[in-house]
């Protein structure tokens, strides 16, 4: 078997060390701080990412959290409006009715006032009317002057015996 | 059939540079010349992959942030947060053993890992490291290490020296494990070979047809030794930093 020749012995162990440290080395210093940088670097990044995450998260909470209150007071707020709005409302109409109630009440009064007036106008009329008639059915029937006071008295007492 | 044609003339080492300092023969050899490919292609694969260092990595980044994870893993499975410092070390046993037995399946190469000096070599290093980091970390009481604790003491006498016998044994079946497991695959890879050759395109597609299969089973063989000896190495390791079995 060539493996037991031992004169190739020291060359290979020689070759074997002379390889093998300068491996060592290269490992040592240049190939394993490389991978173990990157890898370090990875975890770092990962570990700052998922606490960026949780942050971001937690301030979405306070957001959503914020956004709610907003929401709810912009609704008592909304409700309150709403029922200032409709009491002010019920007043105002409450106001007007009140108003058109003494505006028809005063119209009333006057066309009562005026009717009255129109009535009593009427009345004087109908008694100069009547004092005129008498006057003159009583010169047409007995050719009579009679005196305005007379006729005016006479008709007045007639017309209060008809009253 | 000439030797050159023998399943085991793969193994052989062909001096390629011929080098002498001081009487000793340091030659450039095949085997050599696959060591320094196996560790240009470990630095490659590492630094080209991760060049980018990018956040999300890509398939060449993916794959050495792997072997780093897989080895890191390994370590702190097999020997805690003690054994963060002798991570390059562990990394690059595992890393070059890897490659070894890898580029060794491809045909026409040469692999380290089938010589059983180169193994033994590596295993001799986990051994006296590790009891060395035993001894400068418990002092005397690492002897400690070969009593099993609540035997009685007639037991003892029979128990102590099977562990110490054990624990001396470990460089060898650290070492012949990778070393068989190599020889044993390249040589039916080889013989399989020779009867495609013999055979010819009549008969020949069955042996290749098991050499198909059998490069599967290698390339798992070859992944799987890797993984054997640097986590033994991790456990020989923690029983060296922890004492206790």
């Amino acid at each position: 078997m060539p493996q037991l020749e031992v004169a190739h012995y020291p060359p290979q162990l020689v070759w074997l060390a002379i390889t093998f440290v300068i491996l060592y080395f290269l490992m040592a210093t240049i190939a394993i701080p490389a991978v173990s940088s990157v890898l370090e670097g990875r975890q770092n990044r990962i570990s700052s990412d998922l606490e960026e995450a949780k942050r971001l998260s937690e301030e979405a909470d306070k957001a959503k959290a914020e956004y709610e209150a907003a929401l709810a007071d912009a609704r008592s707020k909304a409700h309150g409006i709403v029922s200032e709005l409709k009491n002010s409302m019920a007043k105002e109409q409450e106001a007007s009715k009140a108003e058109l109630d003494a505006t028809l009440a005063k119209k009333a009064k006057e066309a009562e006032a005026e009717i009255r007036k129109a009535k009593e106008t009427a009345l004087s009329h109908v008694r100069e009317i009547a004092t005129d008639a008498a006057k003159s059915a009583v010169s047409k029937l007995v050719a009579l002057d009679v005196s305005d006071s007379d006729v005016k008295t006479a008709v007045e007492a007639n017309m209060k015996g008809d009253a | 059939m000439a030797a050159e044609h023998s399943p085991l003339e793969q193994f052989e080492i062909k001096s390629l540079i011929p080098m002498n300092i001081g009487g000793l023969d340091v030659s450039f050899t095949n085997a050599s010349l696959f060591m320094v490919i196996a560790i240009v292609a470990i630095t490659l694969f590492l630094t080209v992959g991760m060049r980018k260092r990018a956040m999300v990595p890509g398939r060449f980044q993916s794959m050495a942030e792997l072997m780093y994870e897989f080895t890191a893993g390994m370590l702190k499975d097999n020997v805690g947060s003690e054994g963060r410092k002798y991570f390059p070390f562990i990394f690059s046993l595992f890393m070059f053993i890897l490659f070894c037995n890898v580029i060794g399946l491809i045909p026409y190469t040469f692999t380290v890992t089938s010589q059983i000096i180169v193994t033994f070599a590596m295993a001799a290093v986990v051994f006296v490291g590790v009891t060395l980091i035993g001894i400068f970390k418990h002092g005397f009481k690492f002897l400690s290490f070969f009593v099993p604790s609540g035997v009685p003491f007639i037991l003892l006498i029979v128990l102590v020296p099977i562990e110490v016998i054990s624990y001396f044994v470990r460089p060898i079946s650290l070492s012949v494990r990778l070393f068989a497991n190599m020889l044993a695959g390249h040589t039916l890879l080889k013989v399989f070979g020779g009867f495609v050759v013999v055979l010819g395109l009549w008969l020949g597609w069955m042996p290749f047809l098991f050499i198909v299969v059998l490069t599967g089973l290698e390339l798992l063989v070859a992944l799987l030794q890797a993984y054997v000896f640097a986590v033994l190495s991790c456990l020989y390791l923690n029983d060296a930093l922890h004492l206790h079995h």
